[in-house]
């Protein structure tokens, strides 16, 4: 909408502020762009030596990332060879299964919320999604280690399973499970605002169109009101997957900061093996930025989590597009 | 189960005969998560609560940090409690005019069309960036010899940690939260009310100035404070733009501006360096600072409750 044509002080002054505006705008981006091209500038020596093998296994990477490190110190040829499968299997493991169970939770939750809670539980409910979800991070890592990592290590990992896998790796309860647990915790209550928002934009009278054909209230919200807020839920569901990607410091401090792949071999003892995410071997290894192979290193660790934040973006942005047309914004 | 009485009443099917044994263990499940997520909130809280007054004492917060092995030696939180404040209002300073201005531009100006679905996706993009992608940023950007004056150099070679440096990556943390309030904001005002300034003689961007932004007021000022709320709880950025060290460490004489250049900390990076995984491990300490956390951002999510409250009271007929 535009106001009336009139005389041309009014419209200078609209063109002004559109242009100052716009400026502003165009700054944003341009410094964004520059991230972009950046980070994969200082990133591509890393790839470019490793190639494709960058995302494959083999060496033990923790040596690797070691052997880089001091190759930059010691003026000699630089050492770029890394393999990070057990960091981006640490990462996938971690984030996608702690993204599946909090999206289960988080759908019944947001159901539950929208429509079955009665007012009083709803009036606790709305608040407490809120809180939970500012929470900084390193309170809920603080408690992961002085709570839940603990009980992990005392009571649900026996002495029997610690000696069995004693002379690969050592069970402490620092461990996959204490991370996935956190993390659910930390990413659902971001699923859930997001659903909520969705499911209350489902326009009520196609709710109000399976009732009087006598389905129930339970399996008319399901299969009408979440059916039409699919995309709401992609949406949801990325927006928390790109939290979980790049959750640096919870994940660092229970995840066990060993750069060992899981394996799901050993059965249940995998679920309480120690390991590392992506995010959380750059921040371990932030101090070592000074040596310019591992700078190279660690910038390709950020360019892959930079891109797989800017493919969740786009994801999320193409199934939001359908929603539109009921004038649904989320 | 009735709605609240703003909202056009429900309809509900009164037998509950058409209740299937899985829809009701479907709800009973429902039931079942939300009061577990009540439980975990308040188990947290709760939890830091206890361990708050246990361990806070008044005089953590007037000492310094020290390095030390027990707790009589390492001190208070006094400097990394001032460096969160310092650092928050240095980050908002940048991230709300910025987030102001693309926000009212997006909402009331948005041309070229094409731009403006390339910043919305921007901004949505900013959301979804890791914190510790932007501090690795960060470090190429301050590193660089044009900016050394933001930060301390020694012999030619530029430090790059300092609270520019943090708060200005930082405000990309705050940015797409108070995009998005303002947005919303802006979006709830009709069109009527535009259009009667307008007929009165006011120009589009007297419009905004004087009617849009003081009746969209109570949602900006709600991102802001949720935008504060995430910058004081990041850890990552500090870590690396701030150096996180126990005091804070000025570079040059200058009294205010030296710090500023100079390394500090915030609560997080303390609660960090205090958690036993942490170089300092001293849980009793971290404990404390959590507590003090948790409390800012409980006040900022209360505080902003309020205030988006007063907002929703006015509506439009």
């Amino acid at each position: 909408m535009h106001p009336p044509p009139a005389n041309a002080k009014r419209r200078d002054a609209d063109q002004r502020a559109a242009r100052m505006l716009g400026a502003l705008v165009a700054l944003v981006l341009v410094v964004m762009a520059a991230m972009v091209v950046f980070v994969f500038r200082e990133a591509w020596p890393s790839f470019s030596h490793n190639g494709l093998h960058w995302f494959g296994g083999g060496g033990d990477v923790d040596h690797q990332i070691q052997a880089i490190f001091t190759s930059g110190d010691l003026k000699q040829r630089p050492v770029y060879a890394f393999h990070a499968w057990p960091l981006l299997w640490s990462t996938l493991l971690i984030t996608g299964t702690a993204v599946v169970i909090a999206f289960v939770c988080s759908l019944f939750v947001a159901v539950f919320i929208v429509e079955f809670a009665p007012e009083w539980m709803r009036a606790v409910l709305e608040p407490v999604v809120r809180l939970l979800a500012s929470v900084p991070s390193v309170i809920f890592g603080l408690i992961g280690v002085l709570v839940v990592v603990p009980y992990i290590g005392n009571h649900i990992i026996s002495e029997h399973s610690k000696a069995s896998v004693a002379h690969i790796v050592s069970l402490s309860g620092y461990s996959m499970l204490a991370a996935i647990v956190i993390l659910t915790v930390m990413i659902a209550p971001i699923m859930i605002a997001v659903f909520v928002d969705g499911l209350r934009a489902v326009p009520r009278g196609w709710l109000e169109g399976s009732l009087a054909l006598g389905i129930n209230d339970w399996r008319t919200f399901w299969k009408i009101g979440v059916r039409t807020a699919r995309p709401v839920l992609v949406a949801g569901t990325v927006l928390a997957t790109a939290r979980a990607l790049g959750e640096a410091i919870m994940l660092s401090m229970v995840s066990g900061s060993v750069g060992f792949s899981p394996n799901p071999a050993d059965g249940l003892i995998f679920f309480v093996e120690p390991s590392r995410p992506l995010a959380a071997t750059i921040l371990k290894n932030t101090e070592e930025l000074t040596s310019p192979p591992m700078r190279h290193t660690l910038f390709a660790i950020a360019a892959v989590l930079l891109f797989s934040a800017a493919m969740l973006s786009l994801i999320g942005w193409a199934v939001k597009q359908p929603m539109k047309r009921y004038g649904v914004r989320a | 189960m009735s709605a609240s009485a703003a909202a056009a009443p429900k309809i509900r099917v009164a037998s509950s005969a058409t209740w299937r044994l899985r829809d009701r263990i479907g709800l009973g499940f429902a039931w079942l998560l939300g009061l577990l997520f009540c439980a975990i909130t308040a188990a947290i809280v709760i939890y830091l609560l206890v361990q708050g007054v246990k361990y806070v004492r008044p005089n953590l917060f007037v000492t310094h940090p020290a390095a030390g092995f027990d707790e009589q030696e390492t001190g208070g939180f006094l400097d990394p409690l001032i460096g969160t404040f310092l650092v928050g209002a240095m980050a908002m300073a940048i991230a709300f005019p910025v987030g102001l201005g693309i926000g009212v531009w997006l909402s009331e100006f948005g041309r070229p069309f094409a731009l403006a679905r390339l910043t919305e996706s921007t901004v949505e993009m900013i959301a979804g960036i890791p914190s510790i992608v932007l501090a690795l940023f960060g470090t190429l950007i301050f590193q660089s010899p044009a900016l050394g004056f933001l930060s301390r150099s020694a012999g030619g070679v530029v430090f790059g940690r300092s609270f520019f440096a943090a708060a200005a990556m930082l405000s990309f943390v705050a940015l797409p939260l108070v995009v998005g309030s303002v947005r919303e904001g802006l979006q709830a005002i009709p069109g009527h009310v535009r259009e009667a300034s307008y007929a009165v003689g006011k120009t589009k961007a007297a419009t905004t100035r004087r009617i849009l932004l003081p009746t969209a007021r109570p949602s900006i000022v709600t991102g802001a404070m949720l935008g504060f709320g995430r910058v004081i709880g990041d850890t990552a950025i500090i870590v690396v733009l701030l150096g996180a060290t126990l005091r804070f460490d000025g570079a040059g004489s200058t009294p205010l501006l030296g710090t500023l250049r100079g390394t500090g900390s915030t609560l997080t990076t303390y609660i960090l360096q205090n958690a036993p995984t942490g170089e300092g491990n001293q849980p009793t300490k971290a404990y404390a600072a959590a507590f003090v956390l948790l409390m800012i951002v409980l006040a900022l999510n209360i505080g902003a409750g309020l205030v988006s409250r007063q907002g929703k009271a006015m509506r439009w007929s």
